[in-house]
């Protein structure tokens, strides 16, 4: 093996991988939050859109796109194999655990808090990134995506299953963002207390942002 | 004697490496609440030699809390409920009066367990063999002032020294990650001037030589350092991050 495979394959390795593709995808959370919340001026989709499109079209957010994928895929197989080997090494598990004494229970559930969100991301991207692409490399036209919207969150059920989707956010980066800087190396006295502050708040904010967009159109607010 | 305890303790009890274990109920009618956790373990086994029974097998030396040999999963804590404090230095007092106690060895693919107990953590004595020393030519020693050294980084060396690599971190980690430990171990050499002629390939050593033993990797719960009996900071592990990765993408070792 390599160096460079050997370096990304060794424990601190992987975590070197999972806090740099998680703060990749906290940015394109910015990115994404920003976009879509363009639906609260309540034009009738059309600032949306006009964004919606950009993104959709513009060829540098395309190939962006594919890294954005390849991100993704890695954050998800790396988690998944510090998943595997975590629990190999401890075969026996003890009787009595008082893990509640020292550690915060969503820090010890990164994997299944991680599992939620892949579960939340198959089905919103089966609402609208999957049918617009296909329609997009079909027909080289775009869907309506905010009318979509529109038709998607006016069951109850799907709206519910966002709300969750952003619960499991909530959790997943109020741990994760603070824990890719540790797993950086970046612990610094001067520093530790903006990555706190910082983390908490994108992990209270952008979640809220996300949920308000099913509730809204739900309960008619934005039409 | 007035103010003594009955107490229930439920005993991990595995007669060899692979024999399977199991809990084992006993009873103690008159513990001190003065003794130390190791002290009553010792009133149980007279007590259970007493009987014609096989004593509980538990690591402990130096009982004052500095060796690194004691250890117990109590009540599902690494050296039980204090902060700070390694079984030998645990005290009844820190129990009530009818308490039921489970005791456990600790658990990890990489400290198999030799008998009831007493857990195997030679893992660790390999991880040092790996890289967790400094070579010098012997002589006499230097004049003391002959390496200048700032006082934070002589404080933070020490703080990190102070581990006993007693595997309470092991221990109380959800992966049995050894991270505190080896970033312990990493950090005291990495301060100070001695350590600097080997640093990388110390840190690579090091590291590869903690995955081969099969402990898992860090989650940053926290864990480890709320657990450890020398409450060995966190900062140890990022700045093990630090080294590690700054060895493997710029040293000349292929």
């Amino acid at each position: 093996m390599s160096w460079f495979s050997q370096t990304l394959t060794s424990s601190i390795g992987k975590k070197l991988l999972m806090a740099l593709t998680g703060l990749f995808l906290i940015s394109f959370l910015v990115i994404h939050a920003t976009i879509n919340a363009m639906i609260f001026y309540n034009d009738g989709g059309e600032t949306f859109s006009h964004w919606g499109h950009f993104m959709g079209t513009n060829p540098i957010i395309r190939t962006l796109e594919i890294g954005l994928v390849a991100g993704f895929l890695i954050h998800i197989i790396d988690g998944l194999m510090l998943w595997k080997s975590n629990r190999d090494a401890r075969p026996v598990k003890y009787a009595v655990n008082n893990a509640a004494a020292n550690s915060t229970w969503y820090s010890r559930s990164m994997g299944l808090l991680g599992t939620l969100l892949l579960i939340f991301l198959v089905i919103h991207t089966s609402h609208f990134w999957i049918p617009n692409r296909s329609n997009q490399f079909a027909t080289g036209e775009e869907l309506n995506l905010y009318q979509m919207m529109l038709d998607t969150f006016q069951n109850p059920v799907v709206v519910l299953i966002y709300v969750l989707g952003c619960v499991s956010l909530f959790w997943h980066l109020l741990h994760g963002f603070k824990s890719a800087f540790q797993s950086l190396g970046l612990n610094h006295v001067k520093y530790n207390g903006a990555i706190s502050f910082v983390g908490t708040a994108f992990s209270i904010i952008v979640p809220i942002l996300f949920a308000l967009m099913p509730i809204s159109i739900y309960l008619g607010w934005v039409k | 004697m007035e103010g003594n305890m009955r107490l229930s303790l439920k005993v991990w009890r595995q007669s060899n490496t692979d024999a399977a274990g199991g809990f084992e109920d006993y009873k103690l009618d008159n513990v001190s609440p003065d003794m130390s956790f190791l002290e009553m373990f010792d009133v149980l086994n007279e007590q259970l030699i007493e009987e014609g029974k096989e004593p509980v097998a538990f690591d402990h030396d130096c009982r004052e809390g500095i060796c690194g040999m004691c250890s117990m999963y109590i009540n599902g804590r690494p050296h039980g409920p204090l902060r700070g404090v390694t079984t030998c230095q645990l005290h009844m007092r820190s129990f009530k009066d009818g308490d039921t106690i489970v005791v456990e060895p600790w658990r990890a693919q990489a400290f198999p367990v030799i008998k009831d107990l007493v857990v195997d953590r030679d893992a660790f004595d390999r991880v040092i063999s790996a890289g967790g020393f400094i070579s010098v030519n012997t002589g006499n020693a230097q004049d003391a002032n002959s390496l200048p050294i700032a006082k934070e980084a002589a404080d933070d060396a020490f703080a990190a020294a102070a581990c006993i690599g007693c595997g309470a971190c092991v221990a109380a980690c959800k992966n049995a990650s050894a991270m505190l430990f080896v970033s312990a171990k990493i950090s005291q050499l990495a301060l100070l001037p001695q350590g600097q002629a080997e640093r990388s390939i110390r840190a690579e050593k090091m590291v590869a030589q903690m995955d081969a033993e099969g402990f898992g990797a860090c989650t940053n719960t926290g864990a480890c350092s709320a657990e450890c009996p020398k409450e060995i900071s966190l900062e140890n592990i990022a700045r093990m991050n630090r080294e590690y990765i700054g060895a493997k993408f710029s040293s000349s070792a292929v």
